[in-house]
Order: structure tokens, then C-alpha cells, then sequence
């Protein structure tokens, strides 16, 4: 009995050895990966959302949904932030132009329109606790918070961005690496107005609904 | 056959390589099958005219009270919302099935599925719990009063 396997000559699995080292241009992996990491804060806003929906009606004898939630505050929420996804957008056509004191402006003004949008959520929060619709008062509004809370973060840490951004932007000018800033950015703005698409419609319009 | 499937391997990495060089010099958006699409002025009015046309109506509805059943209400306001999520992708985000060669597009579906998954499994399952056990608690509560 042979100890060697049979195999005709010429059907033996070739073997090949990528010895070539790759170029690796910086950045060129990133667009990639920052689309993975804003997929994965899909998810946290997921079990956000989910949590949401399951405490929703939990009002534990307190205020409802249709007694606290002012739309037309909602409203006008809502515009701010869909003025800045545009004014973002125009940013990014005058940085592909190379326009810098255009980038600078656009940007100036979404980081405006960014603050205001902070700024009435502020307003509708400090409101909400002032009557006594705290966190703490029932799930429904812990949950409220929470889910709220997290998109009003992010807004908070994007014009963050946005402003170490334009610092960037008007000392080194429109370099390559600022150019890729620049569309993490957008991609993270623009996934906020997503999110928050889902939470003026199922927290505010079904919340008053229901 | 070996041989060939190694072989369109070291071609497919010759490809994606070139992607990530044209990317990085920031010309991707000439090439198709470049990292990120980029848009144009009139893409980005277009994406914000039709936000504005399918906002407007779903703020119009819940605050006038036009159509009296409310459940119909919330299938149109949800309905907006999701054709209004799809222009945001295409006009804003940029998505198409061509950037990074295809894997944005593989990482959202994924991303779709899991949510869907986690959103009405988490409603689901809470719901019956609900049902289930909500009322018999009351009883136990009620006759522990009495």
C-alpha cells in the first residue's frame, strides 16, 4: 500500500505567492470604512427607534404624547435641518470647483442652520422638564429622550467637526486630506437628516396619532 | 480551473487597486466606478424640492386632521417617510450599486435587514408579551387590593 496520494501529473492545485508589495494611497480606504461606521450607528439608532416603539404608549399615568408634542416647533425643526443637508450640499460642489472662500461660507452657514436646530431642541427639552415631562417621569418619555438625545448628539459632535473643519480648510486650503474630511462630513450630515426623517415621523407625527 | 479563479482574483485586485488611486487624488467622480459619487447643484435641488414636497404633506395631515381615520393617517405619514429616506439616499447620501464595487450598497442591505429585523421583532415580541401578561398582573394587582 502506497503512503502516497495518487494524482495525475499536471491536476495538483497550483500555488501562487503574491510577493508584490501594494501601493497604499492614504485615505483610499476610508470613504469605505466611514460608510461602514455610519451603518453601525444605523443600528444604535435601531435599538433606539425599537425601544421607542415598545415604551411608546407607556405614559405610566403621566403626560401623553398628543398633550406635550408641539408640530409646529416639530416643523420648523425639521426645516432647519433640511436647509443645512442642502447648504452641505453646495459646500461640497464649491470644494469640487476648488471655490475655498465658497466652502468656507457654505459651511459657515450649514453650521447656522445646525445651531438653530440644536438650539429649538434645547428649547423643547428645557420646556418638557420645566412641566415636569423629565426622563424620568414615565418610559415613554425616558425612552423619548433617549432616542432624541442620541440624534441631538451627534448633530452637537457634527458641527464640532464642522468648525475644527473650517479651521482646517481656511489654514491648508483644499488639500486632498481635507477634500476626504470634507465628504466624511457630508455623508454624516446627510445621515442625520436621514435619521431624523424616522424620528419626526414615528415619534412626533404617529406620536400625536396615536 | 484553479489556475483561472486565481487568476481573476489577481485581476479583480488590479481593479479595486485602481479605484483606490483615482480616489485618492480626488477625481473619483470622473471615474464611475470611483469611491463616492459626488452630486451636482441641480441634483441637490432636485433631492430638496421632492424633501420639501413629502415633508410638508405629513406635518399637513397629523396637524390638520383632514382624513378622520387616524390608522389611514399613519400609513400615508409612514409612507412618505420611506419614499422620503430613498430620495435622501440617491440625492444626498449618493448611493448607487457602482461605489466601492458595490460594497456600500452590500453594508446598507445588510444594515436594512438587521433593522427591520430588530424594529419589528422588538414590537412584535413586546406586543404579545403585553397582551399576555398585562392583564393577568392586573388581576393578581386588583384582587391583592381587594
Amino acid at each position: 500500500m502506497s503512503t502516497m496520494t495518487q494524482t495525475p501529473p499536471g491536476t495538483e492545485n497550483p500555488v501562487f505567492y503574491d510577493l508584490d508589495e501594494h501601493e497604499h494611497p492614504p485615505g483610499h480606504s476610508t470613504m469605505l470604512g466611514f460608510w461602514l461606521y455610519l451603518m453601525s450607528d444605523c443600528l444604535i439608532f435601531a435599538m433606539l427607534f425599537a425601544a421607542y416603539g415598545v415604551y411608546g404608549g407607556s405614559y405610566a399615568g403621566g403626560p401623553t404624547a398628543r398633550e406635550l408634542f408641539e408640530l409646529p416647533l416639530v416643523a420648523v425643526n425639521t426645516t432647519m435641518l433640511l436647509l443645512s443637508s442642502i447648504t452641505y450640499g453646495f459646500a461640497m460642489i464649491s470644494a469640487d470647483e476648488r471655490k475655498r472662500g465658497a466652502v468656507l461660507s457654505w459651511l459657515a452657514i450649514t453650521a447656522l442652520f445646525g445651531a438653530a436646530f440644536l438650539a429649538i431642541e434645547l428649547y423643547e427639552f428645557s420646556n418638557l422638564i420645566h412641566e415636569g415631562a423629565g426622563p424620568q417621569r414615565s418610559a415613554f418619555l425616558s425612552s423619548f429622550f433617549t432616542l432624541v438625545g442620541t440624534h441631538g448628539l451627534h448633530v452637537t459632535f457634527g458641527l464640532i467637526w464642522l468648525g475644527t473643519l473650517m479651521v482646517q480648510v481656511s489654514r491648508r486650503g483644499l488639500v486632498d486630506a481635507n477634500l476626504r474630511r470634507l465628504q466624511c462630513l457630508s455623508l454624516f450630515w446627510h445621515f442625520l437628516d436621514v435619521i431624523w426623517i424616522g424620528v419626526f415621523t414615528f415619534v412626533y407625527l404617529l406620536g400625536v396619532l396615536r | 480551473m484553479s489556475a483561472d479563479t486565481h487568476h481573476g482574483h489577481a485581476a479583480d485586485h488590479g481593479h479595486a487597486h485602481g479605484n483606490g488611486h483615482g480616489h485618492g487624488h480626488g477625481h473619483g467622480h470622473d471615474d464611475p466606478h470611483g469611491g463616492a459619487a459626488h452630486g451636482s447643484r441641480k441634483g441637490y435641488w432636485i433631492g430638496f424640492l421632492l424633501s420639501v414636497l413629502l415633508t410638508a404633506p405629513a406635518f399637513a395631515l397629523v396637524m390638520s386632521g383632514v382624513i378622520a381615520d387616524p390608522r389611514l393617517t399613519a400609513g400615508i405619514v409612514m409612507a412618505l417617510a420611506m419614499v422620503q429616506i430613498v430620495v435622501h439616499m440617491i440625492y444626498f447620501l449618493h448611493m448607487n450599486t457602482k461605489s466601492e464595487a458595490g460594497w456600500t450598497m452590500m453594508a446598507l442591505i445588510f444594515t436594512v435587514i438587521i433593522v427591520v429585523i430588530v424594529i419589528s421583532g422588538s414590537l412584535w415580541v413586546m406586543y404579545h408579551m403585553n397582551l399576555n401578561m398585562m392583564p393577568q398582573m392586573q388581576a393578581e394587582m386588583s384582587s391583592a387590593g381587594m
